[in-house]
């Protein structure tokens, strides 16, 4: 460990606050779940909630109370907040393709439009958000551009991460240049890679304290 | 087919507070209009529009399709108030308008038939 490392914990231990709470946001199927189920594995060794590839799974905010990440002589203690994706349109018929029959898909339907509305609400009671997006995905989206606007508005610490970087097609290095002026950090949810990165910013960057 | 686009002045929208602009332009584009607004959203104001349009989805109203450039400089009041605003914003029903390309720069979309 370096000085700086010894340095930067000994602030943490002094200024910083060590139990916060942290939002997973971004839009549907991005990966929060799968997400938030590696975090909760890898420091809790539970699982927050179910993934699936049909859009929408999560409709209920999810939570995951007093995982502690540790990095070095720093550490951070999360409830964690796993969010129903938000998006601007929720059309029924969509989830006709995925199998499901018109009644679930229905119902689906309305319960991801009362999720979108408690994931927009719940920005309030957060102290730090990981913004996930699809990095085989356009990011310039106005989902995207509408959950960076609030987290600038309210000055929510947020770190945007890059997910998916183990399919084909996924180029983080378009994230970064889309929001130069935030931390990306490139990931794979599903496999875990680069988690280390994550973890080692969220510490950082969740632990300091708060203007 | 015939297209219809409204364009909306900044006076319009100014002379509203905005529980009444939301309220304007989500009756507005639930009755199939495609507005462009002259003076955008700011972000709390868009999330706040995807709350009352989520509270508003049924069977026949899917939702919107929005559109908005961020202004990178705010201007003296935005500082102030610290909030952020979108130089132009485009709303419209989800099954009409679709944004086929976007980004930094560019807004490409494309008005569609109903389902």
């Amino acid at each position: 460990m370096g000085i700086f490392d010894k340095l930067s914990g000994w602030l943490l231990s002094i200024f910083g606050k060590r139990h916060v709470a942290i939002g997973i946001y971004g839009p549907p199927n991005a990966g929060k779940t799968t997400l938030a189920n590696r975090i909760a594995m890898d420091w809790a060794g539970d699982v927050v909630g179910e993934a699936s590839e049909v859009p929408h799974e999560t409709r209920k905010i999810q939570k995951k109370d007093r995982i502690v990440i540790k990095q070095g002589k720093a550490s951070l203690t999360i409830d964690l907040v796993d969010t129903p994706g938000i998006a601007t349109k929720i059309d029924y018929h969509d989830f006709l393709e995925y199998g499901l029959d018109e009644e679930e898909a229905k119902k689906r339907a309305k319960e991801a439009t009362e999720g979108v509305i408690e994931a927009i609400k719940w920005l309030d009671n957060l102290d730090g958000v990981i913004l996930l997006m699809d990095s085989t995905k356009n990011p310039f989206t106005q989902v995207n551009i509408t959950i960076l606007g609030n987290l600038e508005a309210r000055e929510l610490p947020f770190i945007i991460a890059a997910n998916k970087i183990d399919l084909n097609g996924s180029t983080p290095a378009t994230l970064k240049s889309a929001f130069p002026k935030h931390e990306v950090v490139p990931i794979s949810a599903l496999n875990g890679v680069n988690m280390d990165l994550l973890y080692e910013a969220m510490v950082r960057k969740f632990g300091k304290k708060r203007k | 087919m015939e297209i219809k686009v409204n364009f909306i002045s900044q006076e319009k929208l100014n002379g509203l507070g905005e529980q009444e602009k939301l309220k304007f332009i989500l009756e507005e584009v639930r009755k199939g209009q495609i507005l462009v607004l002259e003076q955008g959203l700011t972000a709390e104001e868009q999330a706040k529009l995807i709350e009352m349009t989520m509270e508003k989805v049924n069977e026949k109203f899917s939702g919107i399709e929005m559109e908005s450039y961020m202004s990178e400089k705010q201007n003296f009041w935005g500082r102030l108030l610290g909030k952020k605003r979108a130089r132009m914003t485009i709303v419209g029903p989800a099954d009409k308008i679709k944004t086929v390309y976007r980004d930094k720069d560019v807004i490409k979309a494309v008005i569609v038939g109903k389902r």
